[in-house]
């Protein structure tokens, strides 16, 4: 298998999906399906060749003879799974197996605001959709489109005006062993409507060894002073890889917080992009890279400042041992219309080992003149002094760089406002850098 | 307890120390003086064992155990402490928290059972009593931030809860007003014991008016040129370091 075997096998996989659809094909949503594949085909999978993907090699996961659809319903109990949920607080859930919704796992809702599934809004809200769904990115990628054509579950939220979700909405995908590899495409779609909230929590888990690529697309679309953060714990199996497509839409006076804890798996590419459509709405993006073994992530952001007085923050961190390598590609872009944009990027490396990398690209593109936007990136190593000074206080070598890396990661964490998600990303972090202690910095 | 025989260091091949003699005993605190450059934070780092320096030649044993093939965190386990002239700022890493890990690591490695967080906090409210410290102290992150004074009364607060057989305080009065010295001598007054020793580093003689040595080594082009007791402090206060340059010259 290589990628032009694996595009063809998606060409006719496309043709035995639209097959099954019936009635469903002349919709104008599948409309949206069929025009998307065909510029996959002609665009194919991205190489190194394309700008935007010039330090990241998708190649070696494509040589994969992945199954395109899963075969029967895979049950899991819950005892399980448990311990990839937030236990201490009480949260919705939408849970997937093997890209079915399982009704069994999850905690949705229709009371007061639509916490379910893409494949119910289908039935009960095609509105919405049609109203939404493709519209997130004028340009698409080619592995967006590629979703965009298979686009039939994920997460659906839509949240009515002035509404607050009483609880954080966790979304879960997990892949079982014997679905064998497997190429998931899961589509969310958030609305939150004038004045209202919500706080989400999404994570991709592969349950076996077998070898699985995600190529996931969340739409997110914010209405006036609407307010949304949106995490995500990226520490899959060290044979999954994932492709993940964020596009954000804000509104006059809208809030949008992500933060993006990229702590394992095979590879992680994050597309993250923020639209400022009206005036005075704020975006604030953080994440976390933080790395062993052979492990890959490339942060690509993107903030589109079109409209005056909007501000955003950005603020990532990476950490890199062993042979892993890590990219940062922060596009801020600020349009002639965009005066008073307010707009700051910030990105700390620290390299651990020889053979780790990281490539950290600012992209600044300024085309107003009354603007406040400033970059920094650095690339480090941890501290001579620093450590010295922790051992001759008796704490070992390892101890000693988990504690000068904890407290490093620990600056992006601290600012994740939910407790427990915070105790849960310390817990990770304390296991990632193998030590036994859990502090409370 | 401490014995130092000609001790030879150096850094990326520059010779800084060239053999130094030293015997401390329990129950004693010795000074260390010298003009700059004469070597003084090299031999307090070596005995801590910073790996930058390279020892060439000579020995250093605490109780009769060959020190120099340890590692900083085991000469720690040994109960050797270093005051730091300049302590290091480590943004998000608290004060309480950097203690917790230092003094359960030190039981870990000494085969005692970790200390209660209560216990824990007991002990530090009352090293923080004797050092004149405020509470919100514990929750800053480790000296980041600290005024110059505040950094050296934490290392002696460490120094406190550590209970080190060996304090080595190198410079630990540069910088310091006349309050805050008095707190730090009181600090260190009260770790003195029959059981353990101090050497105190140090360029002015003002320190030794609070803590009174045993004995005074002059340091100087990486010997120790000159021992004496406590009037030899006086003595070098009255009349600088020339005469000792000159009489080494000669």
């Amino acid at each position: 298998m290589n990628s032009d075997q694996l595009r063809d096998k998606l060409s006719s996989s496309f043709i035995v999906f639209e097959n099954e659809l019936n009635g469903e094909r002349r919709t104008p949503l599948h409309q949206k399906r069929r025009a998307a594949m065909e510029r996959f085909e002609m665009k194919g999978f991205p190489s190194t060749r394309d700008e935007e993907w010039k330090y990241t090699n998708l190649k070696p996961l494509l040589g994969t003879d992945y199954k395109i659809f899963h075969e029967g319903e895979q049950s899991l109990e819950f005892r399980e799974i448990k311990r990839f949920f937030l236990n201490d607080i009480d949260t919705y859930k939408i849970v997937f197996v093997n890209g079915k919704y399982s009704s069994w796992l999850s905690e949705t809702t229709h009371r007061g605001f639509d916490i379910c599934t893409f494949s119910a809004a289908l039935q009960r809200h095609r509105h919405v959709l049609d109203e939404y769904f493709g519209r997130s990115d004028e340009e698409p990628s080619s592995t967006m489109d590629l979703n965009t054509a298979f686009a039939q579950e994920g997460a659906f939220i839509r949240i009515g005006k002035n509404a607050h979700v009483d609880k954080p909405v966790e979304i879960v995908h997990f892949t079982t062993a014997d679905a064998g590899p497997s190429f998931n495409q899961p589509r969310n779609l958030i609305v939150l409507e004038e004045g209202s909230s919500a706080e989400v929590i999404e994570r991709h888990r592969c349950l076996g060894e077998q070898e699985t690529l995600t190529n996931a697309v969340s739409e997110v679309f914010l209405g006036a002073q609407a307010r949304l953060s949106l995490f995500r714990i990226q520490n899959d199996a060290p044979q999954a890889g994932l492709i993940d497509h964020t596009n954000i839409h804000l509104s006059r006076d809208a809030h949008a917080h992500t933060a993006t804890f990229s702590m394992g798996g095979r590879f992680v590419r994050n597309d993250l992009a923020f639209f400022f459509n009206e005036p005075n709405a704020t975006a604030q993006l953080d994440g976390l890279s933080l790395l062993d073994g052979g492990e890959f992530a490339d942060q690509h952001t993107l903030v589109d400042h079109r409209v005056p007085h909007c501000e955003s923050r950005e603020f990532y961190k990476g950490v890199y041992g062993g042979a892993a390598k890590g990219v940062f590609n922060g596009k801020v872009m600020v349009r002639p219309k965009a005066q008073k944009t307010n707009a700051f990027q910030e990105n700390k490396n620290l390299l651990l080992s020889e053979k780790a990398a990281v490539d950290t690209k600012p992209q600044l593109e300024i085309f107003a003149d009354d603007v406040k936007c400033s970059h920094g990136c650095t690339v480090g190593q941890l501290d001579e002094e620093a450590l010295f000074y922790l051992r001759s206080r008796g704490i070992p070598e390892h101890e000693s760089k988990a504690l000068l890396l904890y407290a490093f990661g620990d600056e992006v964490i601290q600012r994740v406002p939910l407790k427990a998600l915070r105790q849960r990303l310390h817990r990770l972090m304390a296991q990632k850098l193998d030590v036994d202690f859990q502090l409370n910095l | 307890m401490l014995s130092i025989k000609d001790l030879h260091a150096s850094i990326e091949e520059t010779p800084i120390l060239n053999g130094v003699h030293l015997e401390v005993k329990k129950g004693e605190v010795h000074a260390i003086m010298g003009p700059n450059g004469s070597g003084k934070s090299t031999l307090s780092s070596v005995i801590a064992g910073r790996e930058e320096y390279d020892v060439e030649k000579g020995s250093i044993d605490l109780d009769g155990q060959d020190i120099l093939e340890l590692s900083p965190e085991e000469r720690a386990h040994l109960g050797i402490f270093l005051s730091f002239q300049y302590p290091v700022e480590i943004p998000g890493v608290s004060v309480t928290n950097f203690l917790k890990t230092a003094l359960n690591e030190t039981r870990k490695a000494r085969g005692q059972e970790p200390m209660s967080a209560k216990e824990l906090l007991r002990l530090m409210r009352e090293k923080m009593e004797l050092l004149e410290m405020d509470k919100s102290f514990l929750s800053r992150s480790l000296n980041e931030g600290f005024s110059g004074g505040e950094k050296k009364r934490n290392e002696i607060f460490q120094m406190a809860l550590m209970e080190p057989r060996l304090a080595i305080l190198d410079e630990t009065d540069s910088g310091l007003d006349i309050d805050a010295l008095r707190i730090v001598a009181n600090g260190v007054n009260h770790l003195r014991s029959k059981e353990n020793a101090v050497v105190l580093i140090t360029h002015y003689q003002r320190l030794l008016e609070y803590i009174k040595p045993d004995f005074v080594h002059v340091l100087y082009k990486g010997r120790i040129v000159k021992s004496g007791g406590s009037e030899l402090a006086l003595e070098l206060e009255a009349k600088g370091y020339d005469w000792i340059k000159e009489e080494v010259e000669a």
